[in-house]
């Protein structure tokens, strides 16, 4: 019989944490929240209170501390919530990136008509990254199905937080009603799961799973719910036209962060609960991950607007993280995890710098107003091509590094001779050809910020102080995350810990 | 009379295909969002069976709809509250019409 008591929520300190983190919050805001300014009225361009996002970003800070040091496994309420060396890992990843997010949306969150609200955007966005943990802490469908709702509907809330702009609007009604949808699709497969077994407790469903056509059909329901939330390609269609909606510092977040985690739940839950339907998931995971990354790919060349096309470049990087999962082994979860972490520090830098130009350059976005950047922004032109050469994977950055993980990932313990070991190696050398694609479109924006010639570029400007600390943390990240081993290693031996 | 299990689960299946053909051919926010709690509740119908006539004894199913239906409705007091803020913006709630960002 489980006994649960009080003394559980030790060993669920990263979730306690983050509600102490709310709660602080939501006082300080309730507190000396001012009277309403409406979004075209004359105000001070300096925030009234200008203490408040370092408070945030302190307090952000002071949780990951707490939360750094490895945690030993556990689980608490009866089995339904369990953490290991590696799901601490994974949660100072994601509020690692949540940080970035926070010290970067200071200068959005300072402007007259978004003031107000920079409460409710710290609130909301901290609330998601409460149930990202408690998602991917998840021991039981129900606590799974819990944390990823209160992922996904707090974050319809902040794409729309622009609530006066028409793309905004636009973009949060398609979130949500994609996210319900996927969640229903989602929900009806994990029935199935229940109809065959009578639970949901994952090490039950793992002990009892059989590949019957009941199970399986709830195994596609159920990795084409979650293929939603991580934008995989059959079922991206709403990912562009959010991601280029949604104000520039939420695309950051939604695009690192929360699809993140989603890719963590669904590395936990393929591995662990339908472990005895590899050949089945393996061959799904082929034709998704194929179609991710070259289908993104092409439609990535197309696009002219910067946000819709990381949200394009995003697909295709889902791709590549899932990819990991294909190899099966404790090495996919080390490579997943390295590469989401490299990869929140690339895309992060990107969404900085696209943020600090469209903040004063009154939202330019498309690729022409790039222009010869160069000549007038150089410190911001050379970073904003760091950025894009570690997501293209040139060697010296961190982004080859997560890449060449991945693929060692992927065709660990594949045999040649096997017909999933040679489709495995086949599915890895198309990834590796993308990749050379994605490097002509990163270098697009290479291109455009440095030779293409513009009578009137950008005016120079300087970035605000927080701007420039997000920045100079992604930067570290991509070019110290590669070469230091000790960051694989941490990831590695929490891993190896954890099993 | 006993009513067999399949009969409830056609029930669901047929639910759960009118709310995803909703979905995908209506054209008006509040009657996707209509379809898709459509889609929802042919799942909290497929646990309550499934834990009434398959499992009887134990309460993981019957949980399960509960939780699914609070937080259904969470989720659609959201998507009111947007497609509210649509209709402010563009004075229609037809997807037709909401089309500013194309490729």
């Amino acid at each position: 019989m489980m006994n649960i008591d009080y003394s559980q929520f030790l060993s669920m300190i990263p979730e306690v944490t983050l509600v102490a983190l709310l709660i602080i919050i939501f006082i300080a805001d309730f507190a000396t929240a001012q009277r309403v300014v409406l979004p075209n009225a004359e105000s001070k361009a300096v925030s009234p209170r200008a203490w408040f996002n370092p408070l945030v970003c302190l307090l952000m800070t002071v949780h990951i501390v707490i939360n750094i040091f490895p945690v030993t496994a556990a689980t608490a309420f009866g089995n339904m919530y369990y953490t290991t060396p590696a799901i601490g890992v994974i949660k100072t990843i994601l509020a690692l990136g949540a940080l970035i997010v926070l010290i970067q949306s200071r200068e959005w969150l300072s402007r007259p008509d978004t003031q107000f609200k920079e409460g409710e955007f710290y609130m909301l966005l901290i609330s998601t990254l409460l149930g990202m943990n408690m998602m991917v802490s998840a021991n039981h469908f129900l606590l799974f199905f819990l944390g990823l709702e209160m992922a996904s509907v707090p974050m319809a809330c902040l794409v729309g937080l622009d609530k006066y702009r028409h793309n905004s609007a636009e973009a949060a009604a398609k979130f949500i009603l994609t996210a319900t949808f996927s969640s229903g699709v989602m929900l009806f497969g994990i029935s199935f799961l229940y109809g065959a077994m009578g639970t949901l407790y994952f090490d039950d469903l793992a002990m009892k799973m059989q590949a019957t056509p009941l199970t399986i059909t709830g195994m596609v329901f159920f990795f084409s719910g979650l293929g939603f939330k991580l934008s995989l390609v059959p079922f991206h269609f709403w990912t562009a036209d959010t991601y280029q909606g949604a104000p520039t510092t939420v695309t950051g977040y939604l695009s690192v962060v929360s699809k993140g985690a989603a890719a963590f739940a669904l590395c936990a839950i393929l591995m662990k609960v339908f472990a005895p339907m590899v050949e089945y998931w393996q061959y799904l995971l082929f034709i998704v991950i194929v179609l991710s990354i070259t289908i993104a790919n092409l439609f990535a060349i197309r696009q002219r607007d910067l946000k819709r096309f990381m949200a394009f470049s995003s697909i295709s990087q889902a791709g590549y993280i899932v990819l990991a999962l294909i190899g099966n082994s404790a090495m996919s979860f080390t490579a997943l995890s390295f590469y989401v972490l490299i990869y929140v520090a690339a895309n992060m830098a990107v969404f900085s710098v696209i943020s600090s130009i469209e903040e004063h350059n009154n939202g330019v976005v498309d690729m022409e107003g790039y222009n010869g950047l160069y000549k007038t922004n150089p410190r911001l032109a050379f970073l904003m091509t760091l950025a894009l050469f570690s997501l293209g994977g040139i060697p010296p950055f961190a982004g080859m590094f997560s890449k060449f993980f991945v693929f060692m990932a992927a065709v660990k313990g594949a045999s040649i001779s096997t017909t999933a070991g040679s489709l495995a190696y086949a599915v890895v050398f198309i990834a590796l050809v993308n990749t050379v694609v994605s490097l002509y479109y990163y270098l697009l924006i290479v291109k455009a910020m440095y030779i293409k010639h513009n009578e009137n570029p950008l005016p120079t400007f300087k970035s605000a102080s927080s701007t420039k600390l997000a920045l100079a943390i992604c930067t570290a990240g991509i070019l110290l995350f590669g070469v230091c081993s000790m960051v694989y290693e941490w990831i590695d031996s929490a891993t190896m810990a954890s099993l | 009379m006993n009513i067999p299990v399949e009969c409830y689960l056609v029930l669901s299946t047929l639910l759960f295909f009118i709310g995803v053909f909703g979905f995908v051919t209506r054209r008006n926010l509040v009657a996707m969002l209509i379809s898709v709690e459509l889609v929802l509740n042919s799942v909290d119908l497929n646990f309550a069976v499934f834990n009434r006539l398959l499992f009887p004894g134990q309460l993981e199913g019957f949980f399960f709809t509960l939780f699914s239906i609070g937080v259904s409705a969470a989720e659609t007091a959201v998507a009111l509250a947007i497609i509210i803020n649509v209709y402010r913006n563009y004075h229609s709630d037809q997807v037709n019409s909401i089309e500013n960002m194309k490729f």
